[in-house]
């Protein structure tokens, strides 16, 4: 494929993508906007594949190292993300009986 | 299958992952399926892109992930819900650091190879990255109260700051028609953190959980960008899912202030108090002991919280007191205002953490009806969020913001630590009204005098 044509492809993905990801978003309960936004935070992490491909990568040491540290970032928000989000979520109970 | 497909494969199963994760999220009942899903697709994602022939060399990102999760874990475990908001801002700063420094990185790898279009999307990755890198930084700092959490103004602050986004917008602009000179990509860096300081300084504390969703956002969106440089479908649907997560919860945040963006990012909202409080007017003060007397004869009582609430820990005392209420019988509601707190659903959290049965939470529109109808509204901590004046004072800068009203209830009990205004720097007023009780001091430490005196 043409260059040109990869990008009209990632731009359709993008497009769809945000247009999905409003749908679902709109949808969620008010009572979860902080569960949600710890959650898209370790989602957006996956900037972790960039990074791992820059150090872990064949790469002068400068990018391995800003590749290092970028991998650093990502992971303490994947796992803490996760975590938290976790640890938020078994705090939410109905009444019991309900 | 050749390793390059199979990673696509399991890149594609991840997206689905993701999509689905934010699907569950729509329910309490369901959302840690939603968590599970998440954290499976990061793994998949990580895993397929481990499996790739380009990495080569483990040392490093197996170090980096170690040190990573060494900070990130005891982040999320010890720190207290109160502390969400910081967390949140800080991980938005991590999020934002790495997709800087992988922009940073491609540049000095390819820049001279990379056509406009890709010099135009590396631009936008690393001015949106390290924007929000320091933005973030300075959020967490105003969350944290390790600066005053008031806007900081100077004059003529926004001309600084736009001049230091053109000049920004400028450098991208002559790196994508020249294709460089790299001396001026530092330059790019550079306007991009400062903006991102001068975006900052000037919000207050009120405005955080606008201006955290936005943030959100851009970090979202820099992601997604780093998938167009990369050529990475998982990077651009992940990227675009939390830029529209963002994206609504600001605009959410927006609406239930009545305001515009960009009178949230630069109308340096609740600045130093402007309006003077009319002579003559008095409150009446009364004692925790009273507040209880009216307290044990309502039969009705809605509970409306705020950010006062965090900031004195008071979530439990709130929840001792419903609890004591509700065994003698009263009708307790909780009313949840979108902005209460310093982020989306701050309050939420807070009275789950407390052990608040979330059905006991009513959202503004449901709650506002039931009012009229109430014996006893008892606010603990918040303030702009129930002053009428947004719906009677056209002049008032809340005016048109939509309020809980709890002036329409019988009586409002009003625990405040002092006389000083909200954040918006106004008067409210709910003080002077012949039906409200104000009530000084400490939340806690009032609501804990309320459950004595109801006990004894």
């Amino acid at each position: 494929m043409t260059e040109q044509g990869d990008i009209l492809t990632n731009l359709f993905i993008f497009v769809l993508a945000s247009f999905l990801g409003l749908e679902l978003i709109r949808h969620v309960s008010r009572l979860l906007h902080t569960p949600l936004m710890s959650l898209t935070n370790a989602i957006s992490a996956i900037a972790i594949v960039g990074s791992i491909l820059l150090a872990g990568g064949h790469h002068d040491d400068l990018t391995v190292a800003l590749g290092a540290v970028a991998v650093a970032a990502s992971s303490a928000n994947i796992v803490g993300g996760y975590l938290i989000t976790e640890r938020i979520l078994r705090m939410f109970r109905g009444r019991p009986g309900r | 299958m050749t390793p390059d497909r199979l990673t696509e494969a399991v890149y594609l199963v991840s997206a689905v992952l993701f999509i689905l994760a934010l699907k569950f999220m729509s329910e309490v009942r369901t959302a840690r399926w939603g968590n599970w899903a998440g954290a499976l697709g990061m793994l998949l994602a990580v895993a397929g892109t481990l499996m790739r022939p380009e990495v080569t060399d483990y040392r490093w990102v197996a170090l980096a992930v170690v040190v990573g999760s060494l900070v990130g874990a005891p982040m999320a475990l010890l720190m207290p819900m109160t502390a969400v908001p910081q967390r949140t801002a800080l991980s938005h700063a991590f999020g934002a650091l790495a997709a800087g420094l992988v922009g940073t990185a491609e540049f000095y790898l390819r820049g001279p190879e990379l056509n406009p279009f890709f010099m135009g999307v590396l631009c936008l990755e690393v001015l949106l990255g390290y924007l929000t890198f320091t933005g973030s930084l300075l959020a967490f700092a105003k969350l944290q109260e390790l600066i005053p959490t008031r806007p900081i103004v100077y004059p003529g602050r926004n001309y600084i700051s736009l001049s230091v986004l053109g000049l920004g917008v400028l450098t991208a602009l002559v790196l994508v028609v020249n294709r460089g000179p790299a001396e001026l990509f530092p330059v790019l860096v550079g306007a991009a953190l400062l903006f991102g300081i001068l975006l900052i300084l000037p919000i207050g504390g009120a405005d955080m959980p606008t201006v955290i969703a936005i943030l959100n956002s851009y970090a979202g969106l820099s992601s997604a960008f780093m998938g167009f440089l990369l050529d990475n479908k998982l990077l651009i649907v992940a990227g675009a899912l939390d830029g529209s997560s963002g994206l609504i919860l600001s605009i959410l945040m927006c609406r239930a202030m009545n305001r515009s963006f960009t009178n949230v990012l630069f109308g340096a909202f609740g600045r130093v108090v402007v309006e003077k409080a009319e002579e003559g007017r008095t409150v009446q003060a009364y004692t925790p002991e009273d507040a209880a007397a009216v307290l044990s004869t309502a039969r009705s009582v809605i509970i409306v919280t705020g950010y006062g609430m965090a900031a004195s820990q008071a979530q439990h005392a709130v929840k001792e007191l419903a609890d004591l209420l509700m065994a003698r019988g009263v009708d307790v509601k909780f009313a949840i205002h979108p902005v209460a707190g310093r982020m989306p659903g701050h309050m939420n959290v807070l009275l789950a953490e407390a052990g608040v049965p979330y059905d006991l939470l009513y959202e503004m529109d449901e709650i506002n009806p039931l009012f009229p109808e109430t014996d006893v509204a008892l606010v603990v901590g918040a303030n702009d969020i129930t002053n009428p004046a947004a719906r009677t004072k056209p002049d008032s800068p809340i005016y048109g913001m939509p309020i809980l009203e709890v002036d329409k209830a019988r009586t409002v009990i009003f625990i405040k630590r002092s006389l000083a205004p909200g954040f918006a720097g106004i008067d409210n007023e709910l003080f002077y009204l012949p039906q409200t009780m104000m009530v000084f001091g400490d939340a806690k430490k009032v609501l804990t005098q309320i459950i004595a005196a109801l006990k004894g």
